[in-house]
């Protein structure tokens, strides 16, 4: 506590920092606001030595109040911002890029529109060049505000399309959005980061002009070169891009690979062992296999009804051919001593059998199996499958009691 | 930029004049609009202001004057000494004793009431002299060195800044400041003429006042200059309009720490032996600073029984604190130990608590379990004093207190409206951020919502008060000491039959600046709750109320102590 009895001006403004961010951890903005009041009279001090000048905590504490306190308005907020600008030039670009952003989370699009424009025709001297971080932001930000726009006037004209009206101002209008965003989007994606949205907004403009080679350059760029940080979704949107121009199998594969090595419970991962199955290569298949079985490693999985028809139908297809049981195996021998507790317990029969019949039915044959015809789960689901008299579970209970030596071929 | 209509002419035909000032071109009315203020561009200032005698005289409505640093000095005391007298005080301290102090410390310091030493030339190094005898000058102090001698704590950021924008100004690097004489005012050797400060004038104020035997400890004197009642923070406002402030005089009176007992104490030690005063006029036993007379103060605002008072007085008496020649002040006298006669009695009573309670966290609980019982099963005659009411009483007290304390500092607002800036180039930047503070105190000041800044508290003596007329029984005043009071021989003596010394040996206070070396950890709860009592109530570090303790302890055991010590030295051999 401040027992402290040299005080000064440094002193007080500390405690009245502290006492600012006790307020508003506890959420009292009244109270954060009154002892701002008492701090900002810090601006009138030289701050220069210190490493987070009153400039930058004024603008970010009152920012906070005004985001939450109950009486503040979007009028309050901006003339509290626009005073914030003036405040420090070296901050200058950030301001205005996070100002933009509250006013994009609240609605004001044009009002954004404005001051990003106005912000990419600011400079002053040495530091413009010294925010161009920033300035590359604000004119990617404007760019996604310009393929906003251009989406808006797209729709509107395949609206009116269907009734058969051109509009020809509108339609220029959109080709003059579309060349805006188009240039600030490639630009900024060019630059090694995380850029989702940025990404899939161009590809979207490319495509709607045809121009595909692009948009495949630009999605491989973005997934493949690897000065951009490992990003899962890059690969989904190449996937999805390929997927949508009918790419050959060969690339589609290869891209889903990379995210199975990376996210191998992606929901795409479905689709991939589809394909994989499919595939008249056995290395494909064996791939399917690993696929699906590491899906199931994650506990998202546990109860997803097609995951597991996916893998009760590869190992059905493959204990029926009596070929590549070692592919059982060699997936089963690292998982023996815990998918039985994770998946195959007697509660969870007990539960999958109550709530979604379809779910224990895939998974009793999986669990028959790779556990045998004596395993709890696939006993108890075939035994209550059989009382009721549903006549896929007496399948169920002949197929796995024809099949048990498997069982303890791949156990031994 | 500027796009009124004139109101002469109602054209908008704008020029600006050297001043800065908007003047009409068709017309020639000059407005008050310049152009600092109206230009929010943020553009950078390439525009060189021209600082010489002939914009001044354009400028009318400024009257500027020629003032010395002990001017400003002077009125500030004047200033000081008149909230004194509002608060009580008697009118001699303003017109007499005070007076005659600040000119006889003119004198001393030859910088009134004397003749000039021959070679020393009041060479006031500022705007209004002629810039070429300048350079004649050897040895010119460089400015950075001038800004580094004042002892307030100045940002070195804006020193740097107004060193590099003053030698932009004029080639001879003429040195800016509002008084003549700022610059060599910072030059002065401090020692050898004991240089003015602002926490100086409050020593000045106390000296006067215990000349005069106010009863005001410094204690209550500093507690009302940080309460506003003195005035001592931007007190440089009050300065006549022709008595302009700036540059190198910021560092000369502008404050920006709450001023520190040791500092303006020691100080006023260090101004009564420069000025050659006598010894001070007595301090006896009916004077409000002897021990006898602040021990009632302090019991009282400390909620303890009045019968404590007698065993004040006991210790008072034995260790012979209670003396003339003790309290009296001698300057120059460096043998005595000088006295400050609030943490004096403060400590006296801390001393008489452990006398009677021990206070080693077990025996003074295990008193008040007993006064507990006997104020259950008697309810007639007095209560009993039991401590551990007191303490939670006391101690609730306190902590609300406190909060308040750390509060107000948090809150403390050290600006004022009249803008502060070392040059003219810097002026347009800080009126353009004061504004600035203003709108956002204004903004935010609304989102605090019905909460007002509470008045300025009254002046008052004590910042604790209990009532004998509360009936919830939070008074401990009456209270009797009988339950931890045997009688031995006619005479009543504390049941408590042991005592524990703050520290076996004295440190040297001229090597280590204090007697003991104060850790909360090492000492029990109850006598740090104490120290912190009196420690809030004086507002100064525990530690030095811990000092006077050691001290009044070692006078009051010295017989035993040295003993000790001979027995210790007798083993040896």
């Amino acid at each position: 506590s401040s027992h402290e009895h040299k005080v000064n001006f440094k002193k007080s403004k500390e405690a009245c920092l502290s006492y600012i961010q006790d307020a508003m951890l506890q959420k009292q903005w009244k109270r954060a606001a009154e002892y701002l009041t008492f701090y900002v009279e810090s601006l009138e001090k030289d701050y220069s030595r210190e490493p987070i000048s009153p400039s930058e905590m004024i603008w970010r504490i009152g920012t906070e109040i005004l985001c939450h306190h109950s009486h503040s308005s979007m009028k309050e907020f901006n003339c509290f911002i626009e005073q914030m600008k003036t405040l420090g030039v070296k901050r200058y670009l950030k301001v205005c890029l996070e100002h933009v952003f509250h006013l994009l989370c609240n609605g004001q699009i044009d009002e954004a529109y404005q001051n990003l424009s106005l912000a990419e025709s600011w400079r002053f001297g040495e530091q413009t060049a010294l925010q161009d971080k920033e300035m590359k932001l604000i004119q990617a930000y404007r760019g996604l505000l310009d393929y906003y726009s251009w989406s808006k006037q797209k729709n509107v004209l395949l609206e009116r399309g269907l009734d058969g009206f051109a509009d020809l101002s509108v339609e220029q209008e959109m080709h003059s959005c579309f060349r805006k965003a188009a240039v600030n989007l490639k630009e900024i994606i060019k630059i090694p980061g995380v850029w989702d949205l940025f990404v899939k907004c161009y590809v979207d403009l490319l495509e709607f002009y045809g121009d595909h080679n692009e948009a495949r350059q630009v999605l491989n760029e973005y997934a493949y070169n690897s000065k951009f940080p490992a990003n899962p979704n890059a690969h989904v949107y190449l996937y999805q891009f390929l997927k949508r121009q009918g790419e050959s199998k060969k690339s589609v594969i290869s891209a889903l690979k990379i995210l199975h090595d990376i996210v191998p419970s992606h929901e795409l991962m479905i689709d991939f062992n589809t394909m994989l199955q499919k595939s008249k290569k056995r290395k494909k298949r064996r791939l399917g296999l690993e696929v699906i079985f590491a899906a199931l490693d994650y506990a998202g999985w546990k109860e997803n009804v097609k995951a597991w028809s996916c893998l009760a139908r590869q190992v059905k297809q493959i204990v029926i051919s009596e070929k590549h049981l070692d592919w059982i195996k060699q997936e089963w021998n690292s998982r023996k001593d815990w998918w039985p507790a994770f998946h195959f317990s007697r509660y969870l029969a007990k539960r999958n059998w109550q709530e979604n019949k379809s779910l224990s039915y895939e998974k009793a044959l999986v669990a028959g199996i790779l556990l045998g015809k004596d395993g709890k789960y696939f006993k108890y689901v075939s035994h209550q499958g059989c009382k009721a008299q549903v006549k896929r579970f007496r399948i169920l209970k002949k197929f796995v009691n024809r099949h048990n030596p498997v069982y303890l071929r791949i156990s031994g | 930029d500027f796009n009124e209509r004139c109101a002469q002419c109602s054209e908008v035909n704008w020029g600006l004049t050297d001043g800065g000032r908007y003047y009409c071109r068709s017309c020639h009315n000059v407005t008050e609009r310049t152009r600092e203020v109206v230009n929010t561009d943020f553009m950078t200032n390439s525009r060189v202001q021209r600082i010489s005698k002939s914009s001044r005289k354009q400028e009318k409505t400024d009257r500027v004057c020629e003032w010395y640093v002990c001017e400003g000095f002077q009125l500030i005391l004047k200033k000081q000494a008149e909230a004194l007298e509002a608060l009580g005080v008697c009118p001699q301290m303003k017109d007499e004793v005070l007076y005659n102090f600040w000119r006889c410390y003119l004198q001393k310091s030859k910088q009134a009431y004397c003749n000039r030493p021959a070679g020393e030339t009041v060479k006031a190094l500022s705007v209004r002299e002629s810039s070429t005898d300048v350079d004649s000058e050897p040895e010119r102090p460089s400015l950075l060195h001038l800004l580094s001698l004042s002892e307030s704590e100045g940002d070195l950021q804006t020193d740097c800044s107004f060193a590099s924008s003053v030698s932009k100004v004029s080639e001879s690097t003429s040195i800016y400041s509002g008084s003549v004489d700022g610059s060599l005012y910072l030059m002065k050797n401090q020692k050898e003429k004991l240089r003015m400060t602002m926490p100086m004038t409050l020593s000045f104020c106390y000296m006067a006042l215990l000349w005069l035997r106010e009863p005001i400890t410094l204690s209550e004197l500093l507690r009302f200059v940080i309460e506003g009642h003195i005035p001592y923070l931007n007190v440089f406002q009050h300065f006549p309009e022709k008595m302009k402030l700036c540059g190198l005089d910021l560092k000369i009176f502008c404050v920006e720490s709450w001023p520190v007992y040791e500092e303006v104490y020691n100080k006023m030690l260090e101004l009564a032996a420069f000025l050659d005063l006598p010894r001070f006029p007595d301090i006896t036993d009916s004077c409000f600073l002897h021990p006898d007379m602040l021990c009632i103060k302090y019991l009282m605002e400390a909620n303890l029984p009045d019968e404590l008072h007698n065993w004040t007085c006991r210790v008072v008496k034995k260790i012979g604190i209670g003396e003339v020649d003790f309290l009296t002040l001698v300057p120059g006298n460096k043998s005595t130990r000088k006295v400050k006669y609030d943490i004096l009695a403060a400590a006296v009573i801390v001393v008489v608590l452990k006398l009677l309670f021990l206070l080693d966290d077990h025996y003074e609980w295990l008193l008040s379990d007993f006064a507990e019982e006997r104020n259950k099963n008697n309810k007639e005659g007095g209560l009993y004093f039991e401590f551990k009411k007191w303490y939670e009483v006391v101690k609730h007290s306190l902590d609300v207190e406190q909060k308040k304390l750390d509060e107000e500092r948090a809150k403390y607002l050290w600006r004022c409206e009249k803008p502060l800036f070392y040059s003219v180039k810097n002026k347009s930047r800080v009126l353009k951020r004061r504004q600035m503070v203003v709108n956002l105190q204004n903004q935010f000041g609304k989102l605090s919502g019905s909460v007002r800044r509470a008045e300025k508290p009254n002046p008052s003596s004590f910042q604790l008060r209990w009532s004998e007329e509360n009936t919830d029984g939070s008074c401990f005043h009456g209270h009797s000491l009988k339950g931890i009071l045997q009688e031995k021989c006619g005479l009543l003596t504390a049941m408590n039959p042991d005592y524990w010394l703050c520290t076996v040996k004295l440190c040297n206070e001229k090597l280590c600046g204090h007697l003991a070396h104060y850790r909360e950890v090492d000492f029990p709860q109850s006598y740090h709750f104490v120290l912190r009592l009196f420690s809030f109530l004086l507002r100064i570090q525990p530690s030095y109320i811990h000092d006077e303790v050691c001290m009044i302890e070692h006078k009051l055991f010295n017989k035993k102590l040295y003993k000790k010590l001979k027995y210790n030295t007798v083993l040896r051999k």
